[in-house]
């Protein structure tokens, strides 16, 4: 019985790319409105992990739930309700920011006042209309995270969400993707102390196996160097 | 499904508007093609099945052309995951992909065709047009179909650009004759002949069973 | 069971009038093609099989069937011209559909390995194999059927002509070489999934003394062409 708090629940998933195990027997469960951060180094499986939550990639082995949904069967079920933010804008380069955003609108059936209000809220109004190609990294950024939460997702994947942007802008879409939102989030981080702030669960990745799972709290820095031994 | 596939066809006709690739390509390049052909045949005018021939070669090579860049913006910019993130029945980039595909080859033809008729064709284009554009209709579908289909297969692949036309000229080979023995009637000298209605039919059947397979199979191509 | 067709071959049936020698060649060339067709076809359904299950038992056959199909096509191809040859003087006539039809359809599978090879991922290059079976094993009917409808006005069926008129000890001949051709078949498919069972039991086995740990990998093996 699907239990409805549960935002995400994974049980012995594993995940390889042709010969090589990139993900070997990850548990955990995630509350609705809680966050998990996840630490690793480059490789150890984050990016994985998170596009298997987001139904990008079928697990290998284990279970997977999503939303009260198993996955991959029921994904159609649960996409419209995640916002999935990777390394990829996923916008189209020769559109406008408006333009892209109005074509996810479309996709994910959002109404279309949405995409200024996102545009807005990321401090991206004025520039709507310049073609992506033409916008620094930290705007193209910023236009990516708007397309993460234009449909009001309930479940948060921010691979790296805050690379390249400014302290200003950081704190400009907090409420959106940081611990302001309302949201279950899952969020990959670097950062050793930054990173445990504003979550309530840690997971260690390294060589695609959990190094350590434990609340936020309890999970001491070097733990997080540890994974990068 | 019919939303999803008009916010797609929306935006791939936005993009190819802004980036003006496919088109124009391969408008220039069936014309250069016939150049080629007028200096490979040492010919002025051709007519019947000479005709009919290198107006369905140089429409498929220009196909190929087109459908070497159909689904490169989606690989290249991420557009497969925005769309696969998306509540949506994946079959729709199949329909409108193909949709493009038909498209992009009529606009193509509306210049190509012209340019056939005044540069190498015999006896005058009209005097068949409308048979000859329901051939080229359904030549175009047949194209749209398989094209979409082989590009989606080759798209994931590392040899592109190599598999896409091994793949498709073989699978292509039914609708070229078809679409020859069609045509050749038409552009006789001294007045068009009957359509002949069984090679019609075999284009028909061919795009009817192809668009069925593409239907039932696309969807594997996306998910992963 | 084929060496009994061959045997019934060269020695029961007699000589065709016209043909001489050359017509025991028939015996091999069409029912190659014939089991050939229905190999590529078989290998299509086998592909519908394995995206339905996801199983890879179905990719495997699907692979075999293709691969032993080919090789069937490549005889086809062969002894159609060397009967070409002695019955119109060229190696190579557009005339006969049989020919030409195999020649577009070995093509298209030849294009099966590059697609294989050029995708890394086990899983994805299994199941856009399958896509392609499902769609080559569509288009093998289809393509012969027009081919066929190409050269019915311009040369007389040939094979008609031979097929039509056969007198009951051709028939019988026929009939036996096509069984005797079918069984070939089955015997090399069954040969070559099994010497792929035994080739990646050995490597699950050696990765397994080696220590690594493989519930992983034994999920979802495939016949990808061992490059």
């Amino acid at each position: 019985m699907p239990d409805p708090h549960t935002a995400v629940s994974l049980r012995g998933v594993g995940r390889r790319y042709g010969e090589r195990v990139v993900l070997r027997d990850v548990s955990l469960e995630l509350a609705a409105g809680q966050t998990l951060v996840v630490f690793g180094p480059n490789g150890a499986g984050k990016t994985t992990l998170l596009r298997m939550l987001a139904t990008l990639l079928r697990p290998h082995a284990g279970e997977i739930e999503v939303l009260g949904r198993a996955l991959p069967q029921d994904g159609y079920a649960v996409r419209g309700r995640i916002g999935f933010l990777g390394h990829e804008a996923l916008l189209y380069r020769e559109l406008s920011g408006r333009e892209n955003l109005r074509f996810h609108a479309r996709l994910h059936r959002v109404a279309q006042r949405r995409v200024d209000e996102a545009l807005d809220a990321v401090g991206m109004l004025a520039r709507a209309g310049d073609p992506v190609a033409e916008l620094s990294r930290g705007m193209v950024q910023r236009l990516a995270i708007a397309r993460t939460v234009l449909h009001e997702p309930e479940l948060l994947l921010l691979d790296e969400p805050l690379a390249n942007l400014d302290p200003a802008a950081a704190a400009q879409v907090a409420p959106l993707i940081g611990a302001g939102s309302s949201a279950a989030r899952i969020v990959t981080s670097h950062d050793p102390t930054g990173g445990l702030v504003g979550a309530d669960l840690a997971l260690g990745l390294k060589g695609g196996r959990v190094a350590f799972l434990a609340p936020a709290a309890s999970v001491r820095p070097q733990q997080i160097a540890e994974l990068y031994a | 499904m019919r939303a999803t596939v008009a916010a797609l066809l929306a935006k791939e006709f936005t993009l190819e508007w802004r980036t003006r690739e496919s088109v124009p390509a391969m408008v220039l390049f069936s014309i250069a093609t016939y150049v080629v052909f007028h200096f490979g045949l040492d010919r002025d005018r051709v007519t019947g099945d000479i005709a009919s021939g290198i107006l369905w070669v140089t429409l498929l090579f220009a196909a190929i052309l087109g459908l070497n860049r159909l689904f490169v913006s989606e690989h290249e910019q991420g557009g497969f995951d925005g769309f696969l993130l998306a509540p949506v029945d994946r079959t729709a980039m199949l329909v409108a992909k193909a949709i493009t595909l038909f498209s992009f080859l009529c606009i193509v033809e509306l210049v190509a065709l012209p340019a056939f008729g005044l540069l190498l064709l015999g006896p005058p284009l009209t005097q068949a047009l409308p048979q000859l554009v329901l051939v080229l209709v359904l030549v175009n579908a047949g194209i749209a179909v398989v094209g979409t289909l082989v590009a989606g297969l080759a798209i994931q692949t590392r040899a592109r650009d190599l598999i896409v036309p091994l793949l498709a000229l073989p699978l292509l080979v039914p609708v070229m004759l078809g679409a020859a023995r069609s045509a050749t009637p038409l552009l006789r000298d001294g007045g068009a002949g009957a359509l002949p209605g069984n090679w019609i039919a075999i284009l028909a059947i061919y795009d009817l069973l192809f668009a069925l397979i593409a239907y039932a199979v696309f969807d594997f191509l996306l998910e992963d | 069971m084929l060496t009994g067709a061959f045997a019934l071959v060269f020695f029961y049936a007699p000589d065709d009038a016209d043909q001489g020698f050359i017509q025991k060649i028939f015996y091999i060339h069409v029912p190659m093609a014939i089991v050939a067709l229905c190999g590529f076809m078989a290998g299509g359904v086998c592909a519908a099989m394995h995206l339905r299950t996801r199983e890879a038992k179905w990719d495997m056959r699907s692979y075999v069937a293709i691969h032993i199909s080919v090789i069937l096509a490549v005889g086809v191809l062969v002894t159609g011209s060397i009967w070409a040859r002695a019955s119109w003087g060229h190696w190579w006539v557009w005339g006969e559909p049989m020919l030409v039809s195999f020649l577009i359809v070995f093509l298209l599978y030849a294009t099966y390995w590059p697609l294989r090879f050029s995708i890394e991922d086990k899983e994805k290059q299994s199941r856009y194999a399958s896509v392609f079976a499902i769609v080559a094993g569509t288009f093998v009917p289809l393509n012969f059927t027009a081919i066929r409808m190409a050269q019915q006005y311009v040369h007389p069926q040939t094979l008609a002509t031979t097929t039509g008129g056969m007198p009951p000890k051709f028939a019988l001949t026929f009939v036996v070489a096509l069984t005797g051709m079918t069984l070939l078949f089955l015997t090399l498919c069954k040969y070559e999934m099994a010497s792929k069972h035994a080739t990646f039991r050995l490597r699950a086995l050696r990765r397994r003394l080696e220590g690594d740990d493989d519930e992983l990998m034994l999920g979802g093996r495939s016949a990808a062409p061992q490059l």
